[in-house]
């Protein structure tokens, strides 16, 4: 019921601002709240419950907050010495804008729509680019940071396929399949959307930051801590609820069986998100949490046209992917070709398997490497590509 | 009255000559000994008088004056102990100076008057045949070693007493001195083999180009993949040792006193492998008068640093110059001295810190970590390292090992044709190996045909390779080319080469 009265609350704000009730004036008060300490996205949503305004919240007494049973004490001492800070909130609010950075509030009519509802929506989101379209499908792809070839791949492919049929892709934009699958979204010309643990204005990690600057080209950067915050282990956590708010399909590609993207499975469940999961190899630790996910009743992901599916988006009906490449291949190139899979598999065993000697190999494979069929993982392991 | 006796100093690798002048006369008795002497030379003058004394001399106190000239040249070791109290003794009158005129005296004295071995006899016995003198006297422990550089009169001796015995009767002991000769030509035989190594087909076949061009090598891998057991075997597939090699690497050895006491010069090409704690000093030479270090012990052979990233830093770094110009000189206020290090470099290390990338079942450390694992190793080394292959684990059926593995002897054929079509080409050039090529020899002899210009250079561009990697690439496939036979560098064996490229290339750049 709760979830309800805040939902009807934004849409009664979003059509009052004409009257002037909520103000440039009280987003800036709100801006210098939601930095407070101790003072989360519920506790100032209760706040505005009662109060209606924040400039009334900065003008009352703590103890009359306290008292009211708004905030615990400590809570309340804690904003008491916070006002001081209004004067330095509000200059950093002036300059938002100059540094590109949008702020959209939980009272905003542009804050996306699938968060509103959920009862720990943040209250303030910053965002440079868009942000999430409502009206198309979104899907989140996420799993572990220190991931395999084969999650890579698979996620990179899955972002593509996404991107085409006209999914967004909300990720983490970390390492590892966050980021393949954010990948995959922009070389499928798709939008995508990369909700961070830190200030939008950080590029976390730095590895990423072509990235970075690509995605808000066609999709956004969000996060709802302020410009500036390092990205502290904390934050993390916290932020894998957006990622699950804004999608409406989970797609764990690989994780441990204690991983992160299991947090952002979780928060998903709890805000009705369907889950979906990549099965890997029943000895892969890499793969046992998804298989766990599997065996508890998530999808199974066998190809990246069951997302679409999802989505009753009619799939378009193609060859296997190991047919379409093997083709146009030269003999003895199909044959090392057909050795490998997206195991990366070592050069000897190649050898081995191919029956051609080491230089053959090794020229054919160089060969499959640039033609762009196989990459070679980590020296001398080559895989397929997907 | 004064005597003069030959000997030689050491230093460095080279000997000098030094003479060691002896006078006795009147004055407050004592001994004074002068001519830029180090303590254990200066302590001689206790070891001989008691040696001395206790070989049943009765040296009466006289004032006592030696000089080791040239006197401005530090003198070092303990080989003087013998002339100077052969100095001594011909001094008093008790024996006949004359009779060593052409002869060079070298050994060490305990107090009971024997005569214990000294290092770096091989270089001593050069020079005394430079200088053309036509006897040595040496302690009987460094004989055959002496004998080994042929040419000049060996004469061992055990003790001060028979020293003196030969200068009354030089019959008595050239009689009951057997007959050496220049030591045999001992075969090589090495105590392992790479029949021993069962599959790592690539890790082989990249030792194998690495010997046969003096490529150095880096192995990357997980422990427990044979990297050592491979390295190991790499001295065993190099060309055998010409005389002047053996020489030049028993030198070495001898200055370390490290000559196996039985055999003369060493046969087999060395293979070291310091622990990962060496310091610098150890790892180049050092010392305020410099010795050899690892790098001039290594040379000729293999030099494998295991654990190649726990090495500390400036002792990696200290590598640079001695990989490039193939030799180490160390310079001290005394002069500069020079040490060989013409070995090929053979480093192993792991892919991450925890050791099993790319297993990701087992690891779990992130691309960071790895990166910051390989990247400890600088560029300017890695620039010095041609070949570069990763090492996996090797399958059960492969150490079942029911396929018949190619023995030691039948790879360094192949090497050994290499190495002459390269001292061929290089005849008349200061450079030997493919390796050690520069720009202008790489122009002339690396010639690509027209279609696989066009395919390297896609493979430059798509590759994101450095001007470095390019020259390495290209060295690399003259070697391939060279282990064949063949004239030109064909596709194949650039493909071969380009998928030996650096680390640089494969985990910098991705």
């Amino acid at each position: 019921m709760e979830q309800l009265t805040f939902e009807d609350m934004g849409r009664d704000f979003g059509a009052e601002k004409g009257s002037g009730a909520w103000t440039e004036r009280e987003r800036q008060y709100l801006y210098w709240l939601s930095q407070a300490p101790a003072i989360g996205a519920v506790t100032i949503k209760k706040l505005w419950d009662r109060c209606r305004s924040f400039e009334t919240v900065y003008n009352m007494e703590e103890t009359a907050l306290s008292r009211m049973g708004l905030l615990k004490q400590n809570q309340a001492a804690d904003l008491g010495s916070w006002k001081s800070c209004l004067g330095r909130c509000r200059e950093e609010y002036g300059v938002l804008q100059e540094k590109g950075i949008r702020l959209v509030t939980f009272l905003d009519e542009e804050y996306p729509g699938r968060l509103k509802p959920l009862y720990d929506s943040p209250a303030v989101l910053y965002g440079i680019g868009r942000f999430p379209d409502e009206e198309r499908p979104a899907a989140a792809i996420v799993g572990a940071r220190d991931c395999s070839h084969y999650g890579r791949e698979t996620a990179e492919a899955l972002g593509r396929v996404l991107a085409e049929a006209g999914i967004q892709v909300i990720s983490g934009m970390a390492l590892g399949i966050d980021g393949a699958g954010h990948r995959g979204c922009l070389k499928g010309g798709g939008d995508t959307y990369a909700v961070l643990g830190c200030g939008v204005d950080i590029c976390y990690p730095r590895n990423h930051f072509s990235m970075y600057m690509e995605i808000p080209q066609k999709g956004g950067i969000l996060s709802e801590y302020r410009p500036g915050q390092p990205p502290i282990p904390g934050n993390f956590p916290a932020r894998n609820r957006i990622i699950s708010g804004l999608s409406d399909v989970i797609v764990v590609v690989e994780a441990r069986a204690k991983s992160g993207s299991l947090i952002t499975v979780d928060c998903g469940l709890e805000q009705g998100r369907e889950i979906f999961a990549v099965p890997g190899r029943n000895t892969d630790s890499l793969s046992r949490g998804c298989n766990r996910l599997i065996r508890q009743g998530a999808g199974i992901v066998t190809c990246p046209e069951d997302i679409l599916d999802f989505f009753q988006i009619p799939v378009k009906k193609t060859d296997g992917v190991d047919e379409k490449k093997k083709n146009g291949l030269a003999k003895k190139e199909k044959m090392v070709y057909s050795c490998l899979d997206l195991q990366p598999k070592y050069i000897d065993r190649i050898v081995e398997d191919s029956g051609l000697s080491l230089g053959e190999c090794l020229t054919l494979l160089l060969e499959l490497e640039l033609g762009g069929h196989i990459i070679q993982t980590a020296g001398h392991y080559y895989a397929k590509k997907l | 009255m004064f005597s003069k006796i030959n000997s030689i100093g050491l230093k460095g690798l080279d000997g000098y000559p030094v003479s060691v002048e002896v006078d006795a006369g009147d004055g407050l008795p004592g001994i004074t000994m002068v001519g830029a002497l180090s303590s254990e030379v200066r302590e001689a003058q206790d070891r001989v008088r008691t040696a001395l004394k206790n070989s049943g001399y009765h040296v009466r106190p006289r004032k006592v004056t030696v000089n080791l000239s040239p006197a401005d040249v530090r003198k070092n070791g303990t080989g003087f102990d013998l002339p100077i109290a052969m100095g001594m003794l011909c001094a008093y009158g008790m024996a006949d100076a004359r009779k060593l005129e052409s002869a060079a005296l070298v050994g060490e004295l305990g107090l009971d008057g024997e005569l214990k071995p000294v290092r770096g006899i091989l270089s001593l016995v050069l020079e005394a045949k430079a200088q053309g003198w036509n006897r040595c006297f040496l302690p009987r422990e460094n004989v055959r070693e002496g004998q080994a550089i042929g040419g000049i009169q060996i004469i061992g001796i055990s003790s001060l007493r028979e020293m003196a015995e030969y200068m009354r009767d030089p019959d008595s002991i050239e009689r009951q001195e057997e007959v050496w000769g220049e030591s045999g030509e001992e075969r090589e035989d090495y105590p392992v083999d790479y029949r021993e190594v069962q599959g790592q087909v690539l890790m082989k076949r990249a030792a194998e180009v690495a010997a046969a061009g003096y490529h150095n090598l880096l192995y990357i891998g997980p422990a427990g993949t044979g990297k050592s057991m491979i390295a190991e075997r790499i001295p065993t597939i190099m060309p055998s040792c010409t005389r002047q090699e053996r020489l030049e690497i028993s030198k070495v050895y001898s200055i370390c006193g490290l000559l196996p006491q039985s055999g003369a010069l060493l046969s087999r090409r060395p293979f070291r492998s310091p622990h990962h704690s060496i310091t610098g000093a150890a790892l180049v030479g050092g010392g305020r008068t410099p010795m050899p270090g690892e790098l001039s012990l290594a040379s000729g052979g293999v030099l494998f640093l295991d654990e190649f990233p726990e090495f500390s830093k400036h002792v990696i770094e200290m590598l640079r110059q001695p990989l490039e110009s193939r030799k180490v000189v160390l310079s001290r206020v005394s002069g500069k001295y020079e040490f060989p290090a013409r070995f090929i470099l053979v480093a192993a290390m792991n892919p991450c810190p925890c050791g099993y990338y790319p297993d990701r079942n087992r690891c779990h450390c992130t691309r960071q970590q790895v990166q910051n694992y390989l990247g400890r190793i600088s560029g300017p080394i890695l620039d010095r390292i041609d070949i570069c292959v990763e090492a996996a684990p090797i399958s059960f059926e492969e150490l079942r090992g029911k396929s018949c593995q190619e023995t030691s002897g039948d790879i360094r054929k192949r090497v050994e044709r290499a190495r002459k079509i390269q001292a061929q080409r290089f005849a008349g050039m200061d450079i030997h190996f493919n390796s050690e090529m520069n720009g202008e020899h790489i122009r002339r002899y690396c010639c690509l045909e027209k279609e696989d210009e066009q395919f390297f250079r896609s493979v430059y561009r798509n590759m994101n390779l450095s001007a470095r990697a390019y020259t390495r690439i290209l060295k690399v496939a003259r070697t391939i080319a060279d282990l064949e036979g063949r004239e030109g560098i064909s596709h194949e064996h650039l493909c071969e080469s380009i998928s030996y490229r650096s680390l640089e290339e494969k985990y910098w750049n991705s």
